[in-house]
């Protein structure tokens, strides 16, 4: 069913802010797939006709984009996307074990969503955060140095509805299609939230503090 | 002379609010733009290239020069794009950097922007760091409304945009073809070089792409001088860079030091190996970089000696893995990441990450032979140099080198009728009672 009058205006709105930012208005297109993905929390035969319809491309040529990028999903996700790093360091530092466990517990293959439609659980590529393995994301959220303990806690607060803080990010975790309108181009009023760094960002630099180590006091100019 | 660890881009990261302009503004920062819109562009062009920076993405390539390449006065827009899809296995140094010092990359955008003369900058982030893409926006926001980026910027005619564009989820995208082309609104496939971007790149018009970490390093240079820069590190890899340290090291971490360091080094600032255990492998810089061993450990880690050794500098992603690990699942895992990352564009790449993990998990489950052995070697001799891209050639490298330090324990996994590691020894919770704690206790070097 296409979007309503009302949906649709309000997308076009938003779509208009997003292709104003760029010299051609293709470029928009993974940007609006985000933001299509935020009104049904999936990328819906709907979303690609209206995106389609914004670039004046055929949906074949919008659905290739979308079949393309895994943070585009084709079924409804839930409130919480779960994905565990089971790339080979967080694998072997107790990822699989987690991700195996979670199935367990939760009842549902890879990629499947629970029965509930809270969680969709996922195994996920290298996310950037190795020196946190085993690291799991809630949401494009970090949650560091995870165990199978913790992560059943974690998938269980999540479907009781209990207030569930990532550990290096905002106090409160966005849902879903939140998320998807943040990675959109629509910040919400989180950015300074959450620490600057996470422990094991710092421990070079808390060490050079430790031993009064610093680079060389410049040669010329004026940084301090 | 130097110290051990020198923090540049990491040396306020402890600072509650070092993401915001005040934060950044109140350790020096922004300091670097009024002098570098008071010189030629040119002649910050050639600050850079006597800086000897090289790319911090892993390819290494003078960043300078790579300016220059731009052709000036060709009438065409000319465009920056800052590579922010860190997604190479086991990197993870631009992520912690944008979250905690996002001002000093937009300084350094705003300073490449000007050297090569360019009106529009794109920072193409990864869709899947969701924290990441808000300090971004609204430390681009935050310079918006200070003056810093927009229209005559500090009353020096030049005008800028920055746009933050978040990624989809595709590791090709961190290939800057690909990048390219993902950022014009397509599958993100790699394109044909030449014309390289700095001619035809996004819109087919000259453009730059440059790492997180080169373009963060930008506002240093230009505030402390090349010589500055260039009188860290060794002879052809100068200055500082960040080292991430993962795995079974007892403290993991961001470790900013000058190029050259080495692991056996690392690891002792580091605390060593965790308890109880001895370094089997590491990568120096990825996983695309072949692995090394302990008989690595006094290898610099700077272009040159890492080269030397068989490997790779790239991103300085350290993962670091003892004996209580399966190389034949760390290679297989690897190349099952290659084969589902692969774009499908060539067939050597395509196809052969696709055999690949097919034969490699017939080795890890003990059904292969010493045969697949020299099968997957001759696959690799038909990707390395023959694929379009680089992610054809880096799935070789944890294949070709596992093979070459570890080929006895690929066999054992036949004579064994299967793995013969337990998986749950070297997770981290393993100490809570798992096998891992009667591991034997030869140390490598002085590293424990």
């Amino acid at each position: 069913m296409p979007f309503s009058d009302d949906v649709r205006s309000r997308l076009d709105a938003d779509a208009a802010q997003i292709i104003g930012k760029y010299p051609r208005p293709r470029s928009a297109l993974l940007p609006l797939l985000h933001l299509v993905q935020s009104e049904e929390g999936y990328v819906s035969a709907d979303g690609i006709a209206y995106c389609a319809e914004k670039f004046g491309l055929t949906e074949a040529e919008v659905t290739a984009v979308v079949s393309f990028y895994t943070m585009y999903k084709r079924a409804p996700v839930g409130d919480y996307h779960v994905g565990v790093c089971t790339n080979t360091l967080c694998a072997i530092m107790g990822g699989d074990q987690i991700l195996a466990e979670l199935r367990e517990h939760l009842g549902v293959g890879n990629d499947e969503t629970t029965p509930d439609g809270k969680i969709r659980l996922e195994h996920v590529e290298c996310n950037a955060a190795c020196d946190y393995a085993p690291v799991m994301m809630v949401n494009w959220e970090f949650f560091d140095n995870m165990t199978p303990q913790s992560a059943r806690q974690l998938v269980d607060d999540l479907r009781a509805g209990n207030k569930v803080s990532p550990t290096r990010g905002p106090g409160r975790l966005c849902t879903w299609r939140e998320a998807s309108r943040i990675l959109a181009g629509f910040n919400d009023d989180q950015a300074t939230d959450g620490p600057a760094a996470g422990p094991a960002s710092l421990v070079g630099l808390e060490l050079a503090k430790e031993h009064g180590w610093t680079a060389p006091a410049p040669t010329q100019g004026d940084k301090q | 002379m130097t110290d051990t660890l020198t923090p540049v881009l990491t040396a306020h990261w402890d600072q509650p609010d070092a993401f915001t302009l005040d934060g950044y503004k109140r350790v020096g920062g922004w300091r670097a733009l009024p002098k570098a819109l008071a010189m030629e562009p040119d002649d910050l062009i050639a600050t850079l290239k006597s800086s000897s920076l090289r790319g911090r993405g892993g390819a290494g390539f003078p960043t300078g020069v790579k300016w220059s390449f731009l052709p000036q006065g060709d009438g065409k827009p000319h465009y920056l794009v800052v590579n922010a899809d860190e997604s190479e296995p086991g990197t993870c140094k631009d992520v912690p950097l944008m979250m905690a010092n996002p001002q000093e990359l937009v300084e350094g955008v705003v300073i490449t922007c000007y050297a090569i003369r360019a009106h529009h900058a794109f920072i193409y982030v990864r869709g899947e760091v969701l924290h990441v893409v808000r300090r971004l926006r609204h430390a681009v926001e935050e310079a918006y409304a200070a003056g810093y980026i927009g229209t005559d910027i500090l009353g020096s005619g030049f005008d800028l945009d920055v746009v933050v564009h978040a990624g989809a989820g595709a590791y090709i995208c961190g290939e800057e073809s690909a990048l390219l082309t993902s950022l014009e609104g397509y599958r993100g496939l790699p394109r044909l070089r030449p014309p390289f971007p700095a001619v035809a790149g996004l819109y087919a018009c000259p453009t730059d792409i440059n790492n997180v970490e080169s373009i963060a390093s930008v506002p240093s240079i230009v505030a402390n001088g090349a010589d500055w820069f260039a009188g860290l590190g060794t002879e052809k890899s100068k200055g500082y860079g960040i080292f991430s340290l993962s795995g079974h090291v007892t403290t993991p971490g961001q470790y900013e030091a000058p190029l050259g360091i080495t692991l056996r080094e690392l690891l002792d600032l580091a605390g060593g190996m965790r308890a109880g255990h001895r370094l089997k492998f590491w990568t120096p810089g990825g996983s695309s970089t072949p692995i090394l061993t302990d008989a690595h450990l006094d290898v610099p880690l700077d272009f040159e000696s890492v080269a030397a050794a068989g490997s790779m500098l790239g991103t300085r992603a350290l993962q670091i893995f003892d004996e209580t690990t399966c190389v034949v699942r760390a290679v297989l895992r690897w190349t099952e990441f290659y084969e589902h990352e692969s774009c499908g564009k060539c067939t050597p790449c395509r196809e052969g990450t696709f055999w690949m993990v097919r034969v490699l998990e017939r080795l890890e489950h003990g059904q292969g032979t010493e045969e697949d052995l020299e099968k997957l070697l001759d696959i690799c001799d038909n990707i390395l140099g023959r694929a379009f891209c680089a992610l054809g050639d880096g799935a070789t490298s944890p294949i070709t080198s596992g093979i070459e330090y570890f080929r006895d324990e690929f066999m054992q996994h036949q004579k064994e009728g299967g793995c013969p590691f337990d998986p749950t020894a070297s997770t981290l919770f393993a100490e809570l009672g798992g096998p891992g704690g009667s591991s034997p206790r030869g140390l490598a070097g002085s590293t424990s």
